[in-house]
């Protein structure tokens, strides 16, 4: 379902085409990347769980869709490595984050998967790419775990994938490397890890956000080992799939603090609310109304994007000041709903 | 000589309960070779391919209980196909058809059907016990037989199985009549559950001590449970979610006020955390407490919960804790002897992961450690030399740094002189897991050090075949070694061949050993079944000596080559 964007494309204008894509170098646009960096570097587990879940099975649904709507200005999906750490104190925080990122078209809807798009994107750049950037160790400035090859087998590939939680498009990868990998990846750790963890950028949330700048290229950097780390497949498809499940069996609440994302036509950069802390539509409505009452009231909207831990997608528009704005939610069936009319649990 | 009747010999082995013991007792004399195999009970085989059901049984025809493993340990990683093998069902068939009177059946890492677990239900008169962990192979209706016609059933225990929910009915099968429940254990199922047949079943299980619940059991569900068994000792909850200003959360918590008893708590599959306050009035009695399949409870959470937990013994949980959180039990549970800390995000970066200082301050806080798994982001050598200073007593020591080979995160070094730390100050230790850089040196430590030890699994360690050698010849107690991508060749293979006669098991995957050096070993060792194990068909094009053999599991076995292997596994 589309949402009615109307002005939004044009409303957004000037920043937009700077803030398009979130393939965009975030070197030259700053406020851009952090956004999705942040799903997976900032907030502790119970985030972190989910969203590298949640986040994917989004990103799964929606790349198709949205790849052909993606305006990128840089090359196409290039994934740039280099983000200085401190482009990550925008985020202020761990659990609220508040991406400076500006009204969107269409596809600003797949915002919050955007980093898995782009690893998507990435790995269907196809396996030279991925040497290439391998050779270029630019893995080494991430000493992270984020190994991406899917080197076996049939029965594997689900556990994998649903441990994984931010590679989907292994498939690809997979058909590309020879069977003997075991080579190949034997000496990509020794090759790629020439530093060690101190120089990892430490801002605010420097570990975790250069980490997952470096998960956003992992896909190309780094071949994820099988079987590695030494964790039962059972242990994590259960921990895969109990936030996933969540949301999809009643959209029950799962995890600790369920952060959905509201955008208000016209503002320049969204907000995230933890529904957690209301227990009524009111409370939320006037809730939401404080906290967009400084923005003039424009003609943008821009989408909201999925909230991490739901997959219900919740896309809000404020209620302020009487009937000018609408409080809306998109479900995961992926209709336009009138907060409201669904009980508060 | 023996002096006394055999009876009398009989009622002394009696006491004799280890196996070890057991078997050390039946190599004095044929006498006692005889009456110690009469009067065995529990079997224990640590490879279902060591031995056939029928010598089994021709040995111990007394036997009750019997524990079976299967798959090699790496299977629990996605390293060995799903097809490779461990079926149960030939031992219950031989077991039924020779009138065993099977009590109990523990399982691990084998294929179960639910053919087995019918033939189970309806030759064995007495069975009284199952465990079955990570297996596969079956579905909900297979337990519904076990449940249906095991009249005695006492304990049902399922840890992590891959088990097909049919969403039947099971839990309603256990008859009216059934009330001799001790243990149940289902939480790894996924479908629903038949909430009112659960409360039934609960009420009329008077001796009920460990439930473990699954997802699909809610809240008020738990609160109806506890209030018909607050004598439960273990108890792993299922879904923790509720309003905790409810009227159900309120009788909740009056509930679990009255167990008393309770010593153990896990599973939390769904929670939330403002519901997690309701257990705080039991946490001062429990001894082991396993939150590492609970997602997304926040750090500071756990730790308000753990500083209640002051007579905790085990804890399981997500690194999410942080090493802060990893301070507070240090502070809190001093009597700690085993820790897990599980990866939240195993692929991910790291943000709520744990480090060496995490560990530093457990050591420090918590002497009686002696059980380790550990999944950190880093560590370094002088923390590990800490640890090893202030925790002698480790049995099992496993540590896991995400990243293979990463070093020392402060000097850059391998970190061989930690684990070397590790394995001089803990001569006690039994099984050791490393990881980060590490060189041949560390093999050298192991070698002349570990004395006790007797499971070693490696990864992307070493330089050259020194290092394997430095365990084969070093570690005289050893059963389990596996080694996955190093480089290891076929002369460490087959410096020692008579070495893995003495083994349980040897795994080798993606080192440097050829075929050649494989069928060499498989040759010269007729009692070993050397299994090499193609996925893809690997090996289908060149059968070429040279090759480097992908995966390798070579077991030590009285009854030659298995019959049962697939296709793509080739015994030499």
């Amino acid at each position: 379902m589309s949402p009615p964007l109307l002005g939004v494309e044009e409303g957004g204008g000037n920043t937009s085409t700077v803030a398009t894509s979130p393939s965009i170098d975030g070197a030259s646009h700053d406020c851009l990347g952090l956004k999705e960096r942040n799903y997976l570097g900032l907030s502790d587990c119970s985030s972190v769980d989910s969203s590298a879940v949640s986040s994917l099975s989004d990103e799964n649904k929606s790349n198709l869709n949205l790849k052909a709507t993606e305006l990128t200005l840089g090359l196409p999906g290039s994934q740039s490595p280099e983000r200085e750490p401190k482009l990550c104190l925008l985020s202020s925080g761990k659990l609220d984050e508040k991406p400076l990122f500006p009204l969107l078209p269409l596809k600003d809807g797949i915002c919050s998967s955007s980093l898995q798009k782009n690893i998507a994107s990435g790995n269907k750049r196809g396996f030279s790419d991925t040497i290439d950037e391998f050779s270029e160790l630019k893995s080494s400035k991430y000493p992270d775990g984020n190994w991406m090859f899917h080197a076996t087998g049939p029965a594997p590939e689900t556990a994998q994938c649903g441990g994984q939680g931010k590679f989907p498009g292994n498939a690809g990868m997979k058909a590309m490397l020879p069977s003997r990998t075991s080579g190949a990846q034997a000496t990509v750790p020794k090759e790629a890890l020439p530093k060690p963890a101190p120089e990892c950028p430490r801002a605010l949330n420097g570990a975790g956000v250069s980490q997952t700048r470096a998960s956003n290229n992992a896909p190309a950097a780094k071949a994820q080992v099988v079987g590695w780390p030494p964790i039962r497949s059972y242990r994590k498809n259960t921990l895969a799939t109990t936030s996933k499940d969540n949301d999809e069996v009643d959209g029950k609440p799962g995890p600790g603090a369920l952060y959905v994302k509201v955008s208000m036509d016209g503002a320049p950069y969204l907000r995230k609310v933890d529904l957690r802390n209301y227990s009524t539509y009111q409370e939320l409505s006037s809730s939401l109304e404080k906290m967009f009452s400084g923005f003039t009231i424009g003609q943008c909207g821009s989408n909201g994007t999925p909230g991490r831990e739901m997959l219900n997608e919740s896309k809000l528009r404020d209620f302020l000041h009487g009937s000018e704005y609408v409080l809306t939610y998109e479900d995961k069936d992926g209709d336009w709903m009138l907060v409201g009319d669904v009980p508060w649990e | 000589m023996n002096y006394f009747p055999d009876e009398v010999i009989d009622h002394v082995f009696d006491f004799v309960t280890s196996n070890r013991d057991r078997n050390v007792i039946s190599l004095v004399c044929k006498s006692w070779y005889r009456i110690e195999r009469l009067s065995r009970q529990r079997v224990f085989i640590g490879n279902c391919y060591a031995i056939s059901p029928e010598r089994l049984i021709a040995r111990f025809p007394g036997v009750r209980s019997l524990t079976l493993k299967g798959k090699p340990h790496f299977a629990d990683f996605n390293l060995v196909p799903p097809d490779w093998g461990g079926f149960v069902y030939p031992w219950i068939d031989a077991l039924a058809r020779s009138k065993v009177n099977l009590e109990e059946l523990r399982l691990k890492r084998m294929v179960v059907t639910d053919d087995g677990l019918e033939l189970i239900s309806r030759s064995f008169v007495n069975f009284k016990s199952l465990v079955l962990v990570s297996c596969e192979g079956f579905t909900t209706d297979g337990l519904a037989a076990i449940a249906a016609n095991c009249r005695f059933l006492r304990e049902l225990d399922l840890q992590e199985n891959e088990v097909e929910d049919h969403r039947g009915q099971w839990l309603n099968c256990f008859p009216d009549s059934c009330t001799s429940l001790v243990s149940l254990n289902f939480a790894c199922l996924k479908g629903d559950i038949n909430l009112a047949a659960l409360e039934r079943l609960v009420a009329r299980s008077p001796y009920l001590k460990s439930l473990r619940l699954s997802r699909a059991v809610p809240l008020d569900t738990l609160q109806k449970i506890l209030v018909r068994a607050p004598q439960l000792v273990d108890l792993g909850v299922g879904s923790f979610v509720h309003d905790p200003d409810s009227e159900t959360y309120n009788k909740l918590v009056t509930a679990i006020e009255k167990c008393k008893s309770m010593r153990s708590l896990s599973g939390f599959l769904e929670v939330s955390a403002y519901c997690l306050p309701a257990i705080y009035p039991i946490c001062s009695g429990l001894t082991s407490l396993n939150l590492s399949y609970a997602p997304g409870i926040p750090g500071s959470e756990l730790t308000k919960l753990i500083r209640h937990c002051r007579k905790l013994q085990r804890l399981w949980i997500l690194d999410c804790i942080g090493d802060k959180g990893l301070g507070v039990v240090a502070s809190s549970c001093k009597e700690l002897q085993e820790l897990r800390v599980f990866p939240s995000d195993p692929y991910g970066v790291g943000n709520a992961a744990v480090t060496e200082e995490g560990l530093v301050a457990i050591s420090r806080g918590c002497p009686k450690l002696n059980s380790l798994l550990y999944f950190c982001q880093q560590m370094t050598n002088a923390a590990l030399k800490i640890v090893a200073q202030n925790c002698p007593n480790f049995i099992r020591f496993r540590l896991c740094i995400l990243e293979p080979t990463k070093p020392d995160s402060s000097t850059n070094q391998p970190l061989d002189e930690g684990f070397g730390a590790i394995v001089q100050s803990c001569k006690g230790v039994r099984r050791l897991s490393l990881s980060g850089l590490l060189t041949d040196q560390v093999f050298n430590y192991i070698g002349t050090f570990a004395e006790q030890l007797e499971m070693l699994s490696i990864a992307f360690a070493g330089d050259n075949d020194k290092g394997m050698l430095y365990v084969l010849n070093g570690c005289k107690k050893i059963r389990k070694l596996e080694i996955r991508d190093c480089p290891f060749g076929n002369i460490a293979l087959l410096t020692d061949v008579g070495k893995y006669e003495t083994m349980r098991s040897l795994w080798m995957s993606s080192c440097d050993i050829t075929l050649g050096g494989c069928k060499t070993l498989a040759k010269k060792m007729p009692r070993l079944n050397v299994e090499i194990i193609n996925e893809n068909n690997e090996m289908e094009d060149c059968i070429d000596d040279e090759q480097k053999v992908e995966r390798m599991y070579l077991y030590r076995t009285l009854v030659g080559p298995r019959k049962d292997a697939p296709e793509h596994v080739w015994t030499l």
